[in-house]
């Protein structure tokens, strides 16, 4: 096959005279080494690419070859409780045969061609079948059934299915279209930048509940949302994503590391085999997939690396899973794009990024959603995702903060000064919001507590007022505020010490079911509300805020949620209190 | 054999374009050879079919163009590499600056490394003692972690920087330590100042010093680190060594990133700085790390001195998203007379809670340094208060943690240049400090503790 010749090596861009067949997004095969680029711009005889692996030692003259296929993910069974880099390379398998770094040129198929999975049939001969149908099931990790489909425009009567162990490329089945026989494999591949089709998207309805106090109570993510996670350095936008793919309630976790530190993803690799799901009781290891293209590893893979990421998750939300996808961070991701789009000397827009920076960032959370799949029973399954944005200097002006801001539902504002008093998550409730959060009042009146959402109300307003009587405070000093108003701080404080401050390395405070956290949040509010009635009655507010109840309030982020009868009392305990300072006082009168 | 070409058609600043090449490869090494057979090396920036541009790693100035060879020597910039460089002084590409003989390499290694697998990567998890309690106790440094210094103008990093070298220890027993020493762009005294302090110790003969100063040439700057960090990875993983990388000072290292973009007239990013130096830098501190199955680890301290003290300048702020923590250095506590200024508010280690506790340092340091912490936070807020609104508007505890704050850094806090607390030193002096507050205002350490470390002292403060 004729091939292209190289006329210009510039950083991760080559451009190539002469190369036959030559399609926009195509993958290539660049010089003697054979690394792995893709075509992004033709200009007459000459393709532009951008390569996923560093270009030393490539020069002029050297040959490309174009594989006439645009950058695709393999898809099939074997995919869960892998690593794999920006263009779906397994990390573990690179480093078992090829040393502890990442050397180029190399290749190794994303998924074992040789494991035997029990492929079990759930379609019988004769039967129509047609794209997105489920032909068959596969345990694919003791939490996951992997569905094979009927793939993307195809269909048939089964003329042969096979039942037992097959390979990924062993046939499973055989259609038959109108005397055209084809062959389904449980191996299939799916051009990364093509969104994989669905019927049509409904309006997501239910939370992604994460276990995290400020989220679920404060500003929850519907499954199949959308949420971003700005903060400057320090403020946990790691630490959030990890808690979030650890607790979220998904089937599936896919995890995009693009651009960031090689220590946090070893830490997911160490950690998530251990932890358990609190719901399936198996490691987290078994529902999730990571994709890790750290920030010294080629910058053109790092922009491939969410959209692999996302395709995979689309084809376990094909699949019917409620799949979660975190982008850590999506900045890097931007960045990358700057860099190729400044090697191709496109005309920049803000910042020095690109002028489509927007609509890319937009196509990409678009890709979320609740959907009814492709296939026969009309599926309804969600992919919700959360991108972790790190603005320069945490200054939210700005473009990636601000296309990404346009686009999704759930802002959760990282705010260093809280990061720097310790109070993690630091995510700031007085700039942050959610759009779910009406849509899912009725999911939370209905399966947790009718008066959930008005808790939550009195809590922010608290919170708001706080905000304002700081201010007096801090001009004339505590002691120019009512007793009123004093209580007011003393509720807010609760609010955020007792509630929003949560600790992801204690055992029991990392996750907090939806129940436990209403019973939290009722118990502080109770406390506020007698003591409001209380101040009426002339009671001291020392003698409220000193109350030894409020140790127990405090206490009850650290109790079991086996354990939630500890509220039934504290409940009681409050009056009891307070009964006990009224008929004090009473006496004192007397 | 490789041909030599005398068909420069242009330079500017550290650029230069030669016309009618055959066969050059990105980023290989060019040898130019000037008329008076001086020799100057650069690295090709673009290829294309008949015209190279190249970036020159030293100055232009004496190059003409009609007169100037270049020969295109077919690979990377590579450093020689062998027991033999322990004690030794380089510059930026690896030649002896010393007086000491030629180095016979064991292995010639291109500089620019290839990236760790992140599958590979062993997590960071060994406490390092450095002897000074705001980072031992507050902020642990640990094995394979890359924890900057922010600093600024005129404040002591470099003091610090030497403490650290001189008395960083792990725990246990036989292992083999180095010290990567990269400068770059600093002053003949703070080098002077580095190599004076490694010879008096005795550390010299385990250190490898890498010294572009702030006269050489600020090209140099780029490959330094580079070529330092490919030593370190060799002394690290082929030999087993645990090394020490400093890194001084990278605000130097930006500038000259900055000056190349310029001339090579790229989109610049914010105030100027490539739009890819948040890659570049991450090539850079990457390399830090622990691998599997390899006993040796790379520790990175690099100095950042922030333009103006100003955190969200890029060059902090690129730095503090790709390190794991940093280590603030302030200008009050400088103006107190405290030494070393570290104001451990603002600072983190963020791979602290894996490297302490049982085992590893003390059972009750977690629960201490967060007790600390807060405390001094709250001593610092009240004392803010007092500020404003006078001593009288803060109540009975909040004066006593006033006065706590206040010994804190005096005592805690502040340490001997040559002083060498060792772990349970520090922790007895913050269990020494928290008995001067009421026990029930001590929230965040268990009770068990309360008794088996604070209790006696307690009568001692009384």
């Amino acid at each position: 096959m004729k091939k292209g010749i190289i006329t210009k090596v510039s950083g991760p861009l080559v451009v190539a005279r002469g190369l036959p067949f030559a399609k926009m997004y195509d993958v290539v095969l660049v010089g003697k080494l054979g690394l792995l680029g893709e075509i992004i711009q033709i200009k007459e005889d000459l393709s532009f690419i951008q390569v996923y692996e560093e270009t030393s030692g490539i020069g002029p003259g050297e040959e490309v070859e174009s594989t006439g296929t645009p950058l695709s993910v393999e898809l099939g069974p074997g995919l869960i409780g892998s690593i794999f880099d920006g263009v779906q390379r397994p990390l573990d398998i690179l480093s078992s045969s090829f040393g502890s770094y990442i050397v180029r040129g190399v290749k190794e198929n994303p998924i074992n061609r040789d494991k035997y999975w029990e492929f079990e049939p759930i379609v019988k001969e004769e039967d129509f079948v047609s794209e997105g149908d489920i032909i068959g099931l596969v345990q694919e990790s003791e939490i996951v059934k992997h569905k094979i489909l009927v793939p993307v425009g195809v269909k048939g009567k089964i003329k042969k299915i096979f039942k037992g162990d097959k390979r990924v490329e062993d046939v499973v089945a055989v259609l038959d279209n109108e005397g055209n026989e084809i062959e389904i494999k449980m191996l299939t591949k799916w051009p990364v930048r093509i969104p994989r089709p669905i019927v049509k998207k409904l309006p997501p309805d239910f939370p992604l509940i994460t276990g995290q106090r400020v989220i679920d109570g404060f500003f929850p993510v519907a499954k199949g949302g959308t949420a971003c996670i700005p903060g400057p350095f320090g403020s946990g936008k790691t630490v959030t994503q990890h808690q979030l793919a650890k607790w979220a309630d998904a089937d599936i976790i896919v995890y995009v590391g693009c651009g960031e530190r090689g220590n946090e993803m070893t830490e997911v690799l160490i950690e998530f085999p251990e932890l358990k799901d609190p719901k399936t009781g198996y490691p987290l290891m078994k529902r999730t997939i990571l994709i890790a293209n750290t920030s010294n590893m080629p910058v053109a893979a790092r922009e491939a690396s969410v959209f692999t990421g996302i395709t995979l998750a689309e084809y376990y939300r094909d699949q019917g899973y409620d799949v979660a996808l975190m982008a850590d961070s999506t900045s890097r991701w931007a960045e990358a794009m700057r860099e190729i789009s400044g090697r191709l000397e496109e005309m920049p827009g803000e910042e020095g990024y690109p002028a489509y920076l927007a609509s890319r960032i937009a196509s990409f959370y678009e890709r979320s959603g609740k959907v009814v799949n492709i296939g026969k029973e009309g599926r309804i399954s969600t992919l919700s995702v959360i991108g972790a944005v790190s603005p320069p200097g945490g200054d939210l002006s700005d473009p990636v903060v601000q296309s990404t801001l346009r686009v999704t539902k759930v802002f959760w504002g990282l705010d260093d000064a809280l990061a720097s008093a310790r109070h993690f998550p630091a995510i700031n409730w007085l700039t942050s919001y959610s759009l779910y959060t009406v849509d899912l009042d009725s999911f939370y009146k209905k399966n947790i507590n009718e008066e959930l959402p008005k808790l939550r109300e009195i809590a922010m307003e608290l919170l708001e007022k706080e905000a304002e009587l700081e201010e007096i405070v801090r001009l004339v000093g505590i002691d120019a505020l009512s007793p009123k108003d004093r209580m007011i701080l003393e509720g807010a404080k609760s609010i955020r010490e007792d509630f929003l401050h949560q600790n992801a390395y204690h055992e029991i405070d990392t996750y907090t079911s939806l129940k436990k956290q209403y019973l939290m949040l009722k118990a502080i509010i109770k406390f506020y509300e007698e003591g409001n009635k209380a101040l009426d009655e002339g009671i001291e507010l020392d003698k409220i805020i000193n109350l030894d109840v409020r140790v127990d309030i405090a206490r009850a982020k650290y109790i079991s949620e086996s354990d939630l009868k500890y509220f039934d009392e504290l409940f009681e305990k409050i009056e009891r209190d307070f009964s006990s300072l009224k008929e004090k006082s009473k006496e004192e009168v007397r | 054999m490789s041909k030599e070409y005398l068909t420069t058609s242009e330079i500017a600043g550290p650029l230069m374009i030669i016309q009618n090449v055959k066969d050059v490869k990105y980023n290989e090494l060019v040898e130019i050879t000037l008329k008076n057979g001086e020799k100057r090396k650069g690295q090709v920036m673009v290829a294309e079919e008949d015209k190279a541009l190249i970036e020159l790693y030293e100055p232009s100035i004496g190059i003409d163009p009609k007169e100037a060879r270049v020969k295109f020597t077919g690979k990377g910039l590579e450093v020689p590499v062998s027991k033999n460089i322990l004690g030794r002084i380089f510059n930026g590409f690896g030649e002896p600056i010393d007086d000491g003989p030629k180095i016979i390499p064991d292995d010639l290694i291109d500089i620019n490394g290839n990236p760790i697998n992140p599958f590979s990567r062993d997590y960071p998890n060994e406490f390092i003692q450095t002897g000074i309690s705001s980072i031992d106790g507050l902020n642990t440094l640990v094995r394979g972690q890359k924890l900057p210094i922010f600093s600024g103008s005129g404040l002591p990093h470099s003091h610090l920087a030497a403490q650290i070298t001189r008395q960083s220890k792990v725990l246990k027993t036989g292992e083999q330590f180095a010290v990567v020493f990269a400068a770059m762009g600093i002053t003949f005294e703070e080098a002077n100042f580095f190599i004076n302090d490694l010879k008096e110790t005795g550390a010299l003969s385990k250190a490898v010093l890498f010294i572009n100063l702030a006269n050489n040439p600020v090209i140099e700057r780029i490959s330094l680190p580079r070529t330092a960090l490919t030593v370190a990875e060799y002394l690290a993983f082929d030999l087993d060594m645990h090394v020490l990388v400093i890194l001084t000072d990278m605000t130097n290292y930006c500038e000259a990133l900055r000056e190349i973009s310029a001339a090579r007239k790229e989109v610049p990013g914010r105030r100027g700085y490539p739009g890819y130096m948040y890659t570049d830098l991450a090539s850079i501190y990457e390399r830090a790390g622990r691998i599997k199955n390899k006993n040796g680890s790379i520790t990175q301290i690099p100095i950042v001195t922030m333009p103006e003290d100003d955190k969200t300048h890029p060059i902090p702020d690129l730095t503090g998203y790709i390190t794991e923590g940093q280590i603030f250095l302030s200008r009050d506590l400088y103006k107190k007379a405290i030494y070393p200024p570290i104001d451990v508010r603002p600072s983190l280690s963020r791979l602290k809670d894996r490297g302490i506790g049982k085992d590893k340092t003390r059972e009750d340091h977690s629960d201490l340094m967060n007790q600390l912490y807060a405390a001094y936070s709250r001593g610092k807020d009240a004392e803010e208060l007092a500020k404003i609104l006078g001593e009288a508007a803060l109540t009975s505890v909040d004066r006593i943690f006033v006065k706590f704050s206040d010994r804190f850094e005096r005592e805690f806090v502040n340490q001997g240049e040559y002083e060498n607390r060792n772990i349970e030193e520090t922790l007895d002096i913050g269990w020494k400090l928290l008995s001067m507050i009421p026990i029930p205002e001590l929230k965040r350490v268990r009770e068990e503790y309360i008794e088996k470390y604070l209790k006696r002292f307690v009568s001692e403060e009384k």
